[in-house]
């Protein structure tokens, strides 16, 4: 708005009203500069950005896409809001109805649903860029924190949501999900009582679910994605990138925010809701049968992000498989920059030439071992068989642990002596290989077990 | 007795026991308020079916040998061959699925993970890690009555777990 003064007080009301549009396109720098900082929503960026750091290839968009999947989710969902109630006796008529009655019903739920999925994706192939350019070290390592945090955020928000359409798919999933919490020492049938509500799966869960889902959880991912964006700006902005083996910091020219930053925003922010839009048209969020407590579906499958878990449920036993490594896992990887520190390579896809040949490596392991050592688990190994006497926590669960404990280990000393591999290299790889095991071992859950949970080839006795 | 003399040497202010106090205070409120939002939180207490005692039915209509399925208890009364009762939590040991009974096989295989126990619970197949869970199981005036309040685990059959007429 442009400044009251005693000329324009006396203005005509066209004038007057005038004041109140923006006074268009700016056109020179310093106007701008000016209009980032005049305005709420764009003062979330500086006034002028690095020039290499608008490079697509560096950061691909990630963040950005996984902040605009957010925003849709909670429009569709406050609007999904006005058509759902919480209740077993009418949650699954009320889906029923946004596919049948409700105008739009059908493309609100499959835009809600899709993007929730497709935000599952680009919040982990976001952690992966960051971690590739180093780019969760010092000074970000509090917003490393804070983006894990908000992937277990989002993680809940799916889980909770899954269970909401009250379909066999829902009930069983999430009762097997939460079964896990059981085995948590001491407090985990506390906890599974006070998240279910009850005994089992029932009328209190949808609520409590409902609850986390509608209120609790987003609250969260508001504060923390706010706290995330300031940090962004503290932290100096976006880490430069680097050429690898570069010693010296490049020189940093920087370009107003307008319109260099902001057009590029605008048109992949376009370009993804027309793609989400159109797929949302195409393709029908999945919906069964409405949930029968006495009926477990054959194979009872957790949501398809889980179904790694899952998988490392069938060769450990509960505790090791779906508490320990998960717990480990998670722990590592919030203490991350606090162990793998080195300033040098920020800015650098994969460290070095060394970490870009170490990173296919590890990828080439995973993609190896794990279906090796699934197999052999399925056929040969049967530690329980072989340790009667020893309870199966131990012969299930600490022997096999160390076995792969041993493997990695051996991987290691693979990549230091062979390799000639430094510190911060071989996290990179043992990053890689891990993830890629994750990533094979969801494969393994989502399309190739079956009924009972057999092996099976994709296509046969597949329930979704 | 040199302990003591330093003890006695520091000096507490009153502003110095004034903060202590008040955070001591406050802490104690923290401590209220998360004890009273866990207990807002805790499940409430179930009326009528699951979770009470329920009715099964009279000892008579049994048979020896015989597993009947009781929906709304959610478990199995299992009618040994020595008339003995016991009854059997359908919820699977291992993840939660519903175990159901196959008659021709004699067991009970879950869906879920392929876990099976015997017509007792017992644990024939992992990935289950312990036999089916019971109700506490009494008869009163001929009729079984089952409390689905707390289920029982257990790492074996005991003969003390099986009830008689």
């Amino acid at each position: 708005m442009s400044e009251l003064t005693p000329e324009n007080t006396q203005a005509p009301l066209s004038e007057r009203l005038r004041r109140l549009a923006p006074s268009g396109v700016p056109q020179d720098d310093r106007s701008r500069m000016r209009m980032v900082v005049d305005s709420l929503v764009l003062h979330l960026h500086p006034t002028k950005v690095p020039v290499q750091t608008l490079s697509w290839t560096y950061t691909w968009g990630l963040g950005g896409l996984s902040a605009l999947l957010v925003t849709l989710l909670a429009i569709t969902g406050v609007f999904l809001e006005m058509n759902y109630t919480p209740s077993p006796s009418q949650a699954y008529q009320d889906i029923q109805a946004l596919r049948g009655d409700v105008w739009f019903g059908d493309l609100l739920r499959n835009l809600h649903h899709w993007s929730a999925n497709l935000l599952v994706v680009t919040s982990v192939l976001h952690l992966l860029r960051v971690f590739f350019t180093g780019s969760h070290r010092s000074p970000r390592e509090l917003n490393w924190i804070l983006g894990v945090g908000m992937l277990l955020l989002v993680l809940g928000a799916n889980f909770t949501g899954y269970l909401l359409p009250w379909d066999q798919l829902a009930f069983w999933a999430i009762t097997v999900g939460t079964s896990i919490i059981n085995y948590l020492p001491l407090i985990g049938p506390f906890l599974s009582g006070l998240l279910l509500g009850g005994p089992e799966v029932g009328a209190p869960t949808l609520l409590n679910f409902y609850a986390l889902h509608i209120s609790f959880i987003p609250i969260g991912i508001v504060i923390l994605m706010s706290y995330h964006f300031w940090r962004v700006r503290k932290d100096g902005g976006l880490s430069i990138p680097k050429k690898a083996g570069v010693i010296q910091e490049p020189k940093i020219e920087r370009v107003t925010t307008i319109p260099n930053l902001v057009r590029r925003e605008l048109v992949f922010a376009l370009a993804w809701l027309g793609i989400i839009l159109v797929w949302s048209m195409v393709v029908p969020a999945p919906l069964e049968g409405i949930a029968n407590p006495d009926i477990s579906p054959n194979p009872a499958k957790a949501p398809w992000y889980f179904l790694g878990i899952q998988e490392l449920l069938l060769h450990f036993h509960p505790f090791v498989g779906a508490i320990f490594i998960p717990g480990i896992a998670l722990m590592a990887l919030f203490l991350l920059p606090f162990y793998d520190f080195s300033p040098q390579s920020v800015g650098v896809y994969f460290r070095s030439q060394r970490g870009r040949s170490l990173a296919v490596l590890g990828v080439v392991f995973g993609l190896l071992l794990t279906p090796a050592w699934v197999l052999l688990d399925e056929f040969l190994l049967d530690w329980s068989a072989w340790l009667p006497s020893w309870p199966s926590l131990i012969s299930n669960g600490i022997v096999p642990l160390a076995a792969v404990l041993l493997v990695l280990v051996g991987m290691d000393e693979i990549v230091r002596r062979l390799f000639g591999a430094v510190n911060e290299e071989r996290i990179l790889f043992l990053f890689v290989f891990i993830f890629t095991v994750l990533i094979v071992l969801t494969i393994i859950g989502i399309f190739f077990r079956g009924s009972g949970m057999a092996l099976a080839w994709p296509g046969t006795n597949l329930i979704h | 007795m040199v302990a003591q003399a330093n003890l006695v040497k520091t000096k507490t202010s009153r502003r110095d026991f004034l903060k202590v106090s008040w955070g001591a205070l406050a802490g104690l409120v923290a401590l209220e308020v998360g004890g009273i939002t866990m207990t807002y939180m805790r499940p409430k207490l179930v009326e009528g079916e699951f979770g009470s005692v329920i009715t099964a039915g009279k000892v008579e209509d049994f048979p020896p040998g015989s597993i009947t399925h009781i929906s709304n208890g959610r478990f199995y009364l299992a009618r040994l061959e020595d008339l003995g009762f016991l009854a059997l939590y359908q919820r699977c040991t291992h993840l939660g699925c519903n175990v159901p009974w196959d008659q021709e096989k004699n067991t009970f295989v879950c869906p879920c993970h392929n876990s099976q126990f015997t017509e007792d619970g017992s644990l024939i197949n992992p990935p289950a890690p312990r036999p089916l869970d019971l109700f506490p199981l009494t008869i009163e005036a001929g009729e079984v009555k089952v409390d689905t309040a707390r289920p029982i685990s257990r790492q074996s059959l005991d003969p003390s777990q099986v009830v008689y007429a």
